[in-house]
């Protein structure tokens, strides 16, 4: 009973982070770079937010500076992996550092500001499930069907192709770095997008939001994929089943709190979810693959052996 | 003006340590519009080293390269790429695998130009792009939507060489294009090369390690040693050479045995 009491909570909070994780979707998936920048970066946008709600700016306003703020970030990363030739993982690193100085003086050296719900018009907020609720589903149906029509454009195609293959980008005229930066922006400006959305939804902003945010992202695009990749392997599929793998995610988070686990163990409990997710295509490649066919299936018996 | 004006061409790896390889000595060589120029040599000659130069992969130390005209030498890689067309060694490397086959060509065909806002593969595009694979012969006209990483190593090949050339580049570079196929997969795929460079009059650069291709190949062959063209044949002359005489000529020209792992001399 309490648990179907909670169920409603946990929808909405796994709507917050399935923004999130299209945003790591992008740099994880897309642009295959595993970009550490979003632990900050979703702790900036909902900094943004809260300080700029506190001064009586619009909602609106203040979720778009967030975003632009998150955007801001990936391009930092971006520059200096690509500019500078630091390891993209590093960079993210270091930006992620910068990050935590940058929020907490936008937050004015406070660890924490309260977002008052009454004196502002919130798109979301934990009273009012069913409502935020249905924002955050016209929400991440706008933003998937933008970045459906987006990568599928001139410009998003060699987004694609830059995460896919630098080598053939790069011969076909693809200017691989610049993508990379741009493809970060976006990244991160969604991950900022969920974190405006998240200080909204708890009522504040805390230096500590996002703490191993990468981690619950990755678990969500794991186990949405692992179901949406069987219905239809595309990109909107992909970004709905990575939204659906977010709200499991939540809904198995509280349905073990319930259990009566201690939260102290959750963040234990998220990345050994990860890392089984992780683990599992090697442990499966290394220990229990028998030998396969040659060729793969659908290919035509004239068109030159497989192992050619 | 030549197509290709390389001039003084040098490049060492890893300058100043013990590993110091110098790849490139002082290269020149000139390419006229519509040559079809075949490159041989041993292990470490620099064959890939200069192909790798003109595709701008890393800077030269020393010399220049002019394309048609344009100094290119220190152009980043991917401006210089709507000079030219480029299939590699490795069947993996010209394709981008989670794409469709439509996907990779129609990146291919904008090669050059500023990509925009608008939609990336039209609909007329795919009709093009049917007939044209239609023309490898090898059953991919009804596979536009299939993801590349299905295709084998040779269909990839096919593929990679026509993306290379849907916009006609001033200059092809094949780097050993046919060398991770099996003969027959490599017999069609130069075969196709024959024939999209005839049709197209492409200025071409080819290296291969098959001897008799070199010969059978193109309208000129040459020949690289330590870093330098040390054999240079063309017309009649190219046409009627022999292994054999590859062979006396490179021992005349470098003073030493011809030696490459991957040489197929007969």
């Amino acid at each position: 009973m309490a648990f179907l009491y909670a169920l409603p909570g946990a929808v909405a909070e796994g709507l917050i982070w399935g923004l999130m994780a299209i945003g790591l979707y992008i740099s994880y998936k897309i642009l295959d770079i595993a970009d550490l920048t979003v632990d900050g970066s979703i702790c900036t946008g909902a900094c943004v937010c809260a300080v700029l709600l506190g001064r009586g700016i619009p909602v609106g306003v203040c979720v778009l500076l967030a975003f632009l703020a998150g955007a801001l970030a990936g391009v930092v990363t971006g520059l200096l992996h690509t500019a500078l030739g630091i390891p993209s993982i590093l960079a993210g690193i270091l930006t992620q550092l910068m990050l935590y100085s940058v929020n907490l003086s936008i937050l004015g050296g406070k660890s924490l500001l309260a977002v008052d719900p009454r004196a502002n018009t919130l798109l979301v907020h934990m009273s009012s499930n069913p409502r935020s609720i249905v924002v955050l589903v016209v929400l991440s149906a706008a933003l998937i069907v933008g970045l459906w029509l987006f990568f599928y454009t001139e410009i998003g195609l060699t987004l694609k192709s830059t995460g896919d293959n630098p080598d053939m980008s790069r011969a076909q005229g693809v200017n691989v770095k610049l993508n990379k930066v741009i493809g970060l922006a976006i990244a991160n400006g969604l991950v900022a997008l969920s974190g405006a959305m998240l200080a909204q939804y708890k009522g504040s902003a805390s230096i500590n939001d996002g703490r191993g945010a990468i981690v619950i992202g990755l678990a969500a695009i794991f186990i949405g994929l692992s179901v949406s990749l069987k219905i239809k392997p595309n990109f909107v599929v992909s970004l709905i089943g990575v939204i659906g793998g977010s709200i499991v995610y939540y809904i198995v988070y509280n349905f073990v709190i319930l259990l009566g686990l201690k939260t102290d163990y959750l963040k234990m409990l998220s990345a050994i979810i990860v890392a089984l997710f992780l683990a599992v295509p090697y442990l499966k490649g290394e220990y229990f693959s028998k030998p396969k066919a040659v060729l793969p299936t659908g290919v035509q018996e004239d068109g030159g052996n497989a192992d050619a | 003006m030549p197509m290709l004006k390389i001039k003084n061409l040098c490049k060492t790896f890893n300058p100043g340590t013990i590993n110091a390889k110098t790849a490139l000595a002082g290269l020149n060589l000139e390419l006229k519009d519509g040559d079809f120029v075949t490159v041989i040599g041993g292990n470490g000659a620099g064959k890939s080293t200069l192909l790798n130069a003109i595709s701008g992969v890393w800077k030269p130390d020393r010399g220049t390269i002019e394309i048609d005209g344009v100094d290119v030498t220190h152009m980043p890689e991917h401006k210089r790429a709507a000079f030219l067309g480029r299939v590699f060694q490795d069947p993996m490397k010209g394709t981008a695998p989670d794409m469709e086959i439509a996907e990779n060509l129609a990146i291919a065909a904008r090669r050059g130009t500023k990509r925009r806002f608008v939609w990336g593969v039209r609909k007329a595009e795919r009709v093009r792009y049917r007939e044209l694979l239609a023309t490898l012969e090898l059953g991919l006209e009804d596979r536009l939507s299939s993801k590349v990483g299905l295709l084998s190593g040779g269909q990839r090949q096919a593929v990679t060489l026509l993306m290379a050339t849907l916009q006609r580049p001033k200059l092809l570079l094949l780097d050993e294009h046919t060398a991770a196929l099996d003969p027959k997969t490599a017999a069609k795929v130069l075969e196709l090369t024959d024939r999209i460079v005839s049709e197209n009059k492409l200025t071409t650069l080819m290296i291969t390690h098959n001897m008799k291709d070199a010969i059978a190949h193109g309208n000129r062959l040459i020949m690289m040693h330590e870093g330098r063209v040390i054999v240079d044949v063309e017309g009649e002359e190219k046409q009627k050479l022999t292994v054999e005489d590859l062979l006396k000529l490179f021992n005349q020209q470098s003073g030493a045995e011809f030696t490459n792992d991957r040489a197929i001399l007969g």
